[in-house]
Order: C-alpha cells, then structure tokens, then sequence
C-alpha cells in the first residue's frame, strides 16, 4: 500500500473542504478502497476519514419516503423495519451480497461506488482503461465470464458489482450530495452511473471531493417485490445475473413494472423498452420473453460470458412467474 | 494512537497503512486472530468491534481509536473457554484450527445478530426469520474453512444456540435415506 495523508472529518462540510487536494477520497467502511489500495489499484494521496459524520439515521418524510444517511451500514438497511416492510426488493438485495462482517462495515454511500471485480482491473500487471486509461482492454479476448453483455464499449466490458443499487435502481432512489463548493446537489440514480464509452475511468457523475450524504427513497411502490440472484456459489459470491423488481398486477392485468439488473453493465441497468413490453398485458410467458426480448436487444457476449444472454432471460422469466403469480 | 482491544488499553504509533489485524498481531503481540486472505475474502481475522463482527484486515487501526476491540483472546481464557469455544471442542469444529478464532468471533457477532431479529439472504420472511442450520451456513458463510469442518461448525454453533435458550430455533429435518 503507498503511504497516504490520513484527515479525520468531524463535519460534512469540514470533510469537504479536507479533501480539495488532487487525488484524496473519503473512506468510510473502507471494505471495497483499502482492499484496492493494498493492490496498489488505488493509489489515493489523502483519506479523508467520514466514519463518524453524523449520517447514520434512517429518517421518515412527510411523503411517505425514506432518506437514508450515506453511512447506514449494509446490515442495518438491510434490517430495518421500514425497510423490509415498504422496500422488500432492497432488503433481500442488500442481504444477497457479500458477508455478515462485510455488511456490517460497508455503507450505503460506498456501495454506491463500489468498483468493478474485472479480474483484470484488480491485476495491475495486465492492461486496463479503467485502472491506467489508454492502456487497452484485457477482458475483450480474455477471461470475461464475471463481464458485461449490454451497454459495452470497445474500452471496456467491466460490471458494476453492487446488489444495492440493483434495487435502489428499481427503487428510483435520488442521491443526496455535498459539493466541494458547499452546494447540495440532488441525482436521480438513472443519472448517476455512467457507461463505459472511452472512459470508463470515470464511473458516476460525481464531481471532484463530491460528498453522497444520502440516499433518498420515493414512498414504497405498490405491488410485489423481490431480488433474485444468480450466482457461482450459494452464498458470498458477485452476481452473474440478478433482478430487483416490482411489479403490481391489476384485473388481471400488470398496472406497473420496475426492473433493474446487476451482472449485466457497467451500471445497474433499466430500460423502460422491458417495462413498456408488461405493462397493460395478461402475465403469460409469451410476454415475459417478448420482456427479455427488449432487455437483450443488443446483447452482446464476449466469449467465456455468453452464457449470460439466455441466462438473463430465464432469470427475468422466472422473476416475472414470482411477482405475477398468486 | 490510543486503543481498547479485550477492555485493556494500549498505546502504540504504528504506520499509517497498518490495519486493525495487524496492529494486534504485529504490535501488540495479541496474535490469536489470524491473517488468511487479508482481502475479506476468508474471515479468519473475524473481531468485534463495539460488537459487531467485521473484517479487522480491511479496517485500518487508526479509524478505530474510539471503539471497543475484542478479540479472539478476549473471549475466554485456556481455564474459562467462552461457551462457542467449549463448542467448537466438543464438536471438532476444526481440522487445522488456523480459520477457528475467526469463526468463534463470528459466530458470537452472528448470534447476537439473530437475537435483535435480522433476516439473511435464507430468511422466508424478513420480518420474523426462523433460524435454522441452513441460516447458520448462509450468516457464517463469510468464514472459510479450507479443512471443511463446517457440519462439525453448524453443529457446535446451533448447540450454543440452542442452549442460550434466546433464539427460536426450526426443529432439525431429518435426513432422508440417500441424500
């Protein structure tokens, strides 16, 4: 690990203004950066310390919603009341991903920005436009089952690994931030994440020493919720493919649908095609594939990943089957 | 930097980089927890801080001035085991051992965990989770063992379990001939 500046933040706006210096970012659980930064992938000059902000409360609003401090640890999200009872989809994500002990630490900020698992972003000995720009893309002609099939570029195939923000994705989640200038600033999560193009080093709209402070969620959608995830092992392992979704049913008919992916993109992915393809129609499994047909419209598999494309679909189909049915 | 690890204080200026595993290990000669990964890959670094169990190799030290520390070495003495250790004894939740202090600290921060009714990825419903050995293997699954002893490691986590008498546990399913 190179050595680093270490500043412990006692506000947000102290925190802020510590980290106006090229190069410096914020460590909270720390999970995801220090294992980074002990392979030298990151390589910050200064850590601003935010682990004790005052950003750890899950606060009702007066429109039914919740806005959630960035520092609320994975495993409380994940068990709160209201949470379980008015956003199931993310509960049962955040509780398909990583372990008890890594739950405990991660927060909701940093799961936001958690970086990819391309094994090739992690070895530092291999190209990788997203660790060192202009230096090529290894999985392209490489090892890529873990990689994305929609939305790449010829820079870069990488996934974004989060199960969180599947749902928050789902979920239209608004993210809360604190500016390096002192402004606050509102992000809805369909503009937060950016595809690869050619720069995929630069992964959310965040600016320069830009602070999440919160997450803001919408009051709880009507209908059935629920996140399946498919994975290479039973437990404690990234998904292949996952689905957060609510869907309500209404005679008979779906009234409202909201599907995100994770395995898929360099983004939690949602694409009002697979939605506008349910809404209005009977559930039957004809119109759950013409769903998949809208999701893997442009699919594209890289070798050792192809196998996502007809697993996507399976796994969307068997969701839709789940939240449709009596 | 100032530290309280098992209710003892300790001063000690290690480097910045240094983390919370090797602080104890390194620094302060308390060598019970074990690096495997040093990734939070393995959890045999598993320690409780202000009670909660994490990854003390993905933690740096000087983040953790103001919390509670306890240890594998914090749990029970050689004379007095703490009623998990005991367990894993009687049991054989182990071969090798090197994975052992990271699934006893573990295994207290999981149960401590079901007792303030969290759900797990397992849980049917959220809001009133059984707890069963199927939801010992999913919450324990941050812990690797690569002698395999985990049957011996549910087993001996759902007597303490049992035995506290706190936790509603599911009736075990007997195994069907065959499977």
């Amino acid at each position: 690990m190179k050595t680093f500046i270490y500043a412990k933040a006692d506000s947000a706006d102290i925190a802020v203004k510590d980290a106006r210096v090229s190069n410096a970012k914020y460590i909270a659980g720390g999970t995801n950066l220090l294992d980074l930064m002990k392979l030298q992938v990151e390589t910050p000059e200064k850590l601003v310390d935010i682990s004790r902000l005052p950003l750890g409360e899950i606060e009702e609003r007066e429109d039914g919603g919740l806005t959630i401090g960035a520092l609320v640890p994975n495993s409380d999200l994940a068990a709160d009341p209201r949470i379980i009872a008015g956003y199931e989809v993310l509960s049962r994500a955040l509780l398909a991903g990583a372990s008890g002990q890594l739950r405990n630490k991660a927060t909701t900020g940093g799961n936001l920005l958690q970086r990819t698992r391309c094994y090739y972003f992690y070895d530092t000995a291999t190209p990788c436009n997203k660790r060192e720009p202009g230096t090529g893309c290894s999985a392209i002609g490489g090892f890529n089952r873990v990689l994305a099939i929609l939305g790449t570029s010829e820079q870069c195939i990488a996934t974004h690994p989060s199960d969180m923000a599947v749902a928050m994705r789902a979920l239209d989640a608004t993210i809360i931030t604190l500016k390096a200038d002192g402004d606050k600033r509102r992000i809805p999560i369909h503009e937060f994440y950016r595809l690869p193009g050619d720069t995929p080093n630069i992964e959310t709209v965040l600016e320069a020493g830009e602070l999440i402070t919160h997450v803001e969620l919408p009051a709880p959608p009507k209908g059935k919720q629920t996140y399946r995830k498919v994975r290479d092992r039973a437990s404690y392992a990234f998904a292949l493919v996952s689905v957060g979704g609510v869907v309500s049913v209404e005679d008979g008919k779906i009234a409202s649908a909201a599907l995100a992916f994770g395995g898929l993109a360099h983004m939690p992915w949602r694409n009002p095609a697979v939605e506008a393809a349910l809404i209005g129609q009977a559930p039957s499994d004809a119109v759950f594939n013409a769903a998949a047909d809208a999701l893997l419209e442009g699919a594209k598999g890289y070798g050792s990943n192809d196998f996502k494309i007809p697993l996507a679909r399976r796994v969307l189909i068997a969701t839709l089957r789940d939240l449709t049915g009596e | 930097m100032h530290f309280t690890i098992n209710g003892q204080s300790y001063e000690a200026e290690p480097d910045i980089r240094t983390s919370l595993l090797d602080l104890c290990r390194e620094h302060l000669g308390l060598t019970g927890s074990k690096k495997g990964c040093d990734h939070g890959q393995c959890g045999a670094c598993t320690m409780l801080v202000n009670g909660r169990r994490i990854n003390s190799c993905l933690s740096l030290a000087v983040m953790h001035q103001d919390d509670e520390i306890v240890t594998i070495e914090g749990l029970g003495t050689p004379e007095d085991l703490h009623p998990l250790q005991a367990a894993f004894v009687r049991h054989d939740g182990y071969q090798c051992g090197y994975c052992t202090p990271g699934q006893i600290c573990s295994a207290v921060g999981m149960l401590d965990e079901v007792k303030k009714g969290w759900p797990s990825h397992v849980s049917g419903n959220l809001d009133s989770p059984e707890f069963d050995d199927t939801e010992i293997s999913e919450r324990m699954s941050g812990n690797l063992c690569r002698c395999a002893a985990y049957p011996n490691i549910v087993d001996a986590i759902r007597e303490v379990a049992e035995q506290s008498g706190e936790t509603r546990i599911a009736p075990r399913q007997p195994a069907e001939a065959g499977a």
